[in-house]
């Protein structure tokens, strides 16, 4: 009960749902493309509770006020009658009904307007491809080598309108994140468009809204709102290939090329495969497996010697790889900032 | 010539043509005459043999009744595993394949195997009774619907008990559910089985509209049947509307995994078709379960309230109303899948409209109760707390009609919250009121008023306590379908309030159970009419004898059993004086909106052929699964030659050729 109790008071004065205690709550939202919904839940959830907390009390008081005591065993023998003025009842509670209902059509209608479209030009725009199950991640740049991609974890500058086209490559996905705004389907075959905005510096978690399979529950992003000097930085850097590989981690990359690199890619290096999450800047990244452990060395090490055991029918198969040979390969990945 | 009925006074002007083979007498029944000649004629033969071939919609009904209340105890334990996984953040009771598949059996079971075939084993029971009749319009075709059910519920759970249940949620989206991505027979059996289903459903809903057109009683004017033939009527005619859609659905599905055609994938196909052709039945089906539970709350609820229901009429378009729209919302489930937002405007408008008959509906109930004197019996309780947690669904109902915070809302807990107000609030609380209302006329017994309200009150706090939550668990961003979710979310305290509440409503279905146990045998004797009830089947004794009606009644309002009280005319309704049918199984057909008699209708006789169809249909889809194609060709000779008794001549009853008649 505590969290109920607790709940509203942090809605009202929480500053972003990065620092509440519900990260996935859109009670509090942090953008243009999310707020004006936000007024409307709030508006249909105090008319809700109004509508039941009045009917319960009618029906209630109705059965406390109208019964005869003592009668509930007879009642086979109570006598039937018909006394009028039923039927006004219908149509004054009518009248509320309907006009309610036209309150809320027209909201409707005004948010649905108020979040169409962003209200100026988009800043950026970013292809989101929904995989099983992870997200995949291109920043388009004006020329090919202005191009890069990563993975479940989109950086965005505050303030500004991102355009998303979404994409799904095996089943329907759907993205969301909540604090900046409802789901948007990822359709195989189809390319569907959003647009998100953060007014807000901050971390923005969203997870993946319809069911795609046996890891639909481990299929989260972020969205990381930066000030715009922050995200020019995050974006040259994200460019950059990867450094050449030190000495020490060279026999950890021979590895990774050979047990990875058929399903990952890190840029500049023999390792080009494009069935998992791109890793030429890894390290860069707070979470691994789609938002399922924080991205440390004992997470990185538990991952690829068995991700079945973490996530059970991830298609990234365990390595059999010794311990000294996942050290190198560990070490390896920890130059890929 | 005498057309029986057409003189009664308050039909004067309105005449049927008569077309039955003889005038039948009026007579007054007595003990001796003519009832123990009907059991004769009706009676169905003991034993094994027997048992299969009855045709009995009592019987049929009574069958149904039981085998959903078993389905609804799978599907609840299957939620209960579910709950437990959920209870706390991380947990590893249950693989994520194990969860899939108990959420989605528990989804198929829930809707498919208990919420209809419940509410069509009551109303197979209850409606020729209400209707003054002695059995279906199609006695034959209401037993193969039963067997079929039988059989599709066999099928769907034979892949589920050794781990190849379906896992892809009951809407089953693809591509997931296809051969691509889901390459094992899991899917297949859910395509096979629920177009076996609808077979079922569609013979089943024929079968009602019919009767309801054709067999109510003399003077039974079709603004004289009791609300929950509305109700079952209007459900009935959309699934023969909706049921089609998803029939094709999953059978190009099957095209698909099994043969290579390319309806639904990405590349020449189109992902989106399946949700249309879903949806355009999976929400009328949503009404479909519930439009006949609100009949059973309109037709009982004013028996406790001493009263007729207030505004008879609205109630009855509004169901009418509610199911008409309710083939226009469709896209309401697909909000977020990127259609175009004037589309999406038009079917959010759609959807906030289609509260205004459910409105209708509960303004009158609370009006009956506000003008009426009420008595609180157990039925009462389920009754008039369903009128609350009706309303609860209601409005989490618009939210989510609203397009942009349907946007946040769709996928959340909300929206398993919003699902379990409308099909345990507006199905299971009816049902459950409705059988303490009728279990008398079942059984002959009455079941323990004591231990009804503990049932009652444990279920109605477990409800909510289990269920109300979940809305919050939806706002606080928890999505529907994940086997495990992290501590870090903020869903701890909530998840385990919720499995805890999920527990003690289930205790409370038990304490149902453990009622119907002692009652069946232990229960005080039940009088004709336990609860002073206004409608045809309080005439007949309890439980009712096999004919139901020694003498077709004659009925001259809404109220029959009610007249001498309410005494709003001097017409009475003739119940133990009336049309002798006794030739052979017969029963009287009237015409469709007047209910005049115009033919007698002779009934078929107790037959194996329906469980034999049945048994030949559920072969042609087991081996069609296994692609054992001789046994298929093997499973359509037998369904052949069960039609070809089936359809086998009978010799008819009257001793007046027809020729003779008109000559």
């Amino acid at each position: 009960m505590f969290t109920m109790v607790r709940f509203p008071v942090a809605a009202a004065f929480g500053h972003g749902p990065s620092s509440t205690a519900w990260p996935m709550s859109y009670l509090t939202t942090a953008g243009p493309r999310a707020d004006p919904v936000t007024a409307l839940v709030w508006g249909l959830i105090l008319l809700s509770i109004a509508v039941s907390f009045l009917i319960a009390v009618l029906v209630v008081w109705g059965v406390l006020v109208r019964r005869v005591p003592g009668s509930d065993e007879g009642v086979a023998s109570m006598a039937v009658s018909r006394p009028a003025g039923g039927l006004k009842w219908i149509w004054i509670g009518l009248v509320p009904t309907v006009g309610a209902l036209v309150v809320a059509l027209i909201w409707t209608i005004y948010a649905i307007r108020a979040v169409d479209s962003p209200g100026q030009s988009p800043a950026l725009t970013i292809e989101v491809t929904g995989h099983q199950w992870w997200w995949e991640l291109r920043y388009p740049g004006s020329s090919p080598n202005a191009n890069f991609t990563s993975a479940n974890e989109i950086h965005i500058p505050v303030g500004e309108p991102v355009l998303i086209e979404l994409k799904a490559a095996d089943v329907i996905h759907s993205f969301w994140i909540p604090a900046l705004g409802g789901k948007t389907d990822a359709i195989p075959g189809r390319t569907n468009l959003t647009w998100i905005q953060a007014d807000r510096p901050g971390v923005y978690r969203g997870q993946c809204g319809e069911f795609c399979g046996l890891q639909h529950a481990h299929m989260a992003l972020v969205v990381v709102a930066d000030p715009p000097e922050a995200f020019e930085a995050w974006r040259q850097a994200q460019l950059r290939p990867a450094p050449q590989a030190h000495d020490t981690v060279r026999a950890g990359q021979a590895l990774f090329d050979a047990h990875c690199g058929a399903c990952h890619t890190v840029s500049g290096t023999a390792a080009g495969g494009i069935v998992g999450p791109d890793l030429t800047h890894v390290m860069s990244r707070s979470t691994l497996a789609a938002g399922m452990l924080r991205n440390t060395r004992a997470a990185r090490l538990g991952w690829i010697s068995n991700p079945q055991a973490l996530k059970p029918g991830a298609r990234m198969p365990a390595t059999d790889l010794s311990a000294r040979e996942l050290a190198g390969v560990e070490s390896y990945l920890e130059t890929l900032r | 010539m005498s057309r029986p009925g057409a003189t009664r006074p308050d039909q004067a002007g309105k005449e049927a043509t008569w077309e039955g083979a003889r005038d039948p007498r009026i007579v007054d029944a007595t003990a001796e005459f003519p009832g123990p000649r009907l059991k004769r004629i009706w009676e169905t033969k003991p034993g094994l043999l027997g048992w299969f071939a009855t045709v009995d919609h009592k019987e049929i009904g009574k069958r149904y009744i039981v085998t959903a209340f078993l389905m609804l105890i799978a599907g609840g334990l299957e939620a209960l595993a579910i709950r437990l996984q959920l209870s706390r953040a991380d947990q590893h009771l249950l693989t994520p394949e194990q969860y899939n598949q108990l959420f989605t059996m528990h989804g198929v079971t829930m809707i498919f195997l208990y919420a209809s075939p419940v509410l069509s084993g009551f109303s197979n029971f209850l409606w020729p009774l209400l209707l003054g009749s002695r059995d279906m319009a199609f006695p034959r075709l209401n037993a193969l619907s039963y067997w079929i059910y039988l059989a599709a519920g066999v099928f769907l759970y034979a892949g589920f008990v050794v781990g190849l249940g379906p896992d892809d949620g009951w809407f089953n989206y693809v591509p997931y559910a296809s051969k691509t991505f889901n390459p094992g027979v899991n899917i297949d059996i859910y395509a096979l089985g629920l177009i076996l289903l609808g077979i079922s459903t569609t013979v089943g809903s024929a079968n009602f509209v019919v009767s309801f057109l054709r067999t109510r009683a003399p003077g039974m004017s079709i603004n004289r049947v009791p609300i929950l033939t509305w109700g079952t009527l209007t459900a009935s005619a959309a699934n023969l509307l909706a049921v089609p859609s998803v029939s094709l659905a999953f059978f190009l599905l099957w095209m698909d995994r099994q043969f290579d055609t390319h309806f639904f994938d990405a590349s020449q196909g189109q992902p989106l078709l399946w949700q249309h052709l879903f949806w355009m039945f999976g929400h009328p089906w949503v009404y479909a379960i519930v439009l006949p539970a609100m009949g059973m709350v309109s037709d009982a609820l004013p028996t406790f309230c001493r009263r007729p229901l207030v505004g008879y009429t609205p109630v009855a378009l509004s169901t009418v109303a509610t199911m008409a729209l309710g083939f226009g919302v469709w896209v309401h489930h697909m909000f977020a899948t990127g259609l175009p937002t004037v589309a999406l405007s038009f079917f959010s408008g759609a959807s906030l409209i289609i509260t205004i008959p459910s409105a209708v509906a509960v303004f009158a109930w609370t009006a009956t109760i506000w003008t009426g004197r009420p008595v609180i019996r157990t039925p009462f309780l389920f009754f008039a707390s369903m009128i609350v947690l009706f309303v609860i669904g209601g409005v989490s109902g618009v939210m989510t009609g609203s397009v942009p915070v349907d946007w946040q809302l769709t996928d959340t807990y909300f929206v398993v919250a919003h699902i379990h107000y409308v099909l345990i609030g507006i199905n299971v609380f009816p049902v459950i009121g409705a059988a303490y209302y009728w279990f008398p006329k079942f059984t002959g017994r009455m079941l323990n008023e004591k231990l009804g309200q503990w049932n009652f009150w444990t279920m109605f706090v477990g409800f909510n306590l289990g269920f109300f939550p979940m809305h919050l668990l939806g706002l606080l961003g928890m999505p529907r379908r994940i086997y495990a979710y992290s501590a870090g979310m903020g869903w701890e305290t909530t998840n385990l309030i919720v499995t805890l509440g999920a527990f003690l409503f289930a205790f409370g279905v038990l304490l149902f159970l453990i009622n119907v146990a002692w009652s069946l045998r232990r229960g005080p004797a039940a009088a004709n009419d336990p609860w002073g009830g206004a409608t045809l089947e309080w005439a007949v004794a309890s439980p009712p004898p096999v004919y139901n009606f020694a003498v077709i009644p004659q009925v001259v309002s809404r109220h029959p059993l009610w007249e001498d009280s309410l005494a709003e005319g001097e017409a009475r309704s003739s119940l133990t004086r009336g049309l002798l049918l006794d030739r052979g199984r017969e029963t009287i057909g009237t015409t469709p909106l007047d209910g005049q008699p115009n033919l007698i209708l002779e009934m078929p006789g107790d037959s194996l052929s329906p469980v034999i169809l049945a048994a030949g249909l559920s072969l042609v889809f087991a081996a069609a699964l296994g692609h054992a194609w001789w046994l298929t060709g093997l499973g359509v000779l037998i369904c052949v030659a069960a039609l070809i008794t089936w359809f086998w001549p009978r010799r008819v009853h009257g001793d007046v050729p027809r020729e003779s008649a008109h000559g």
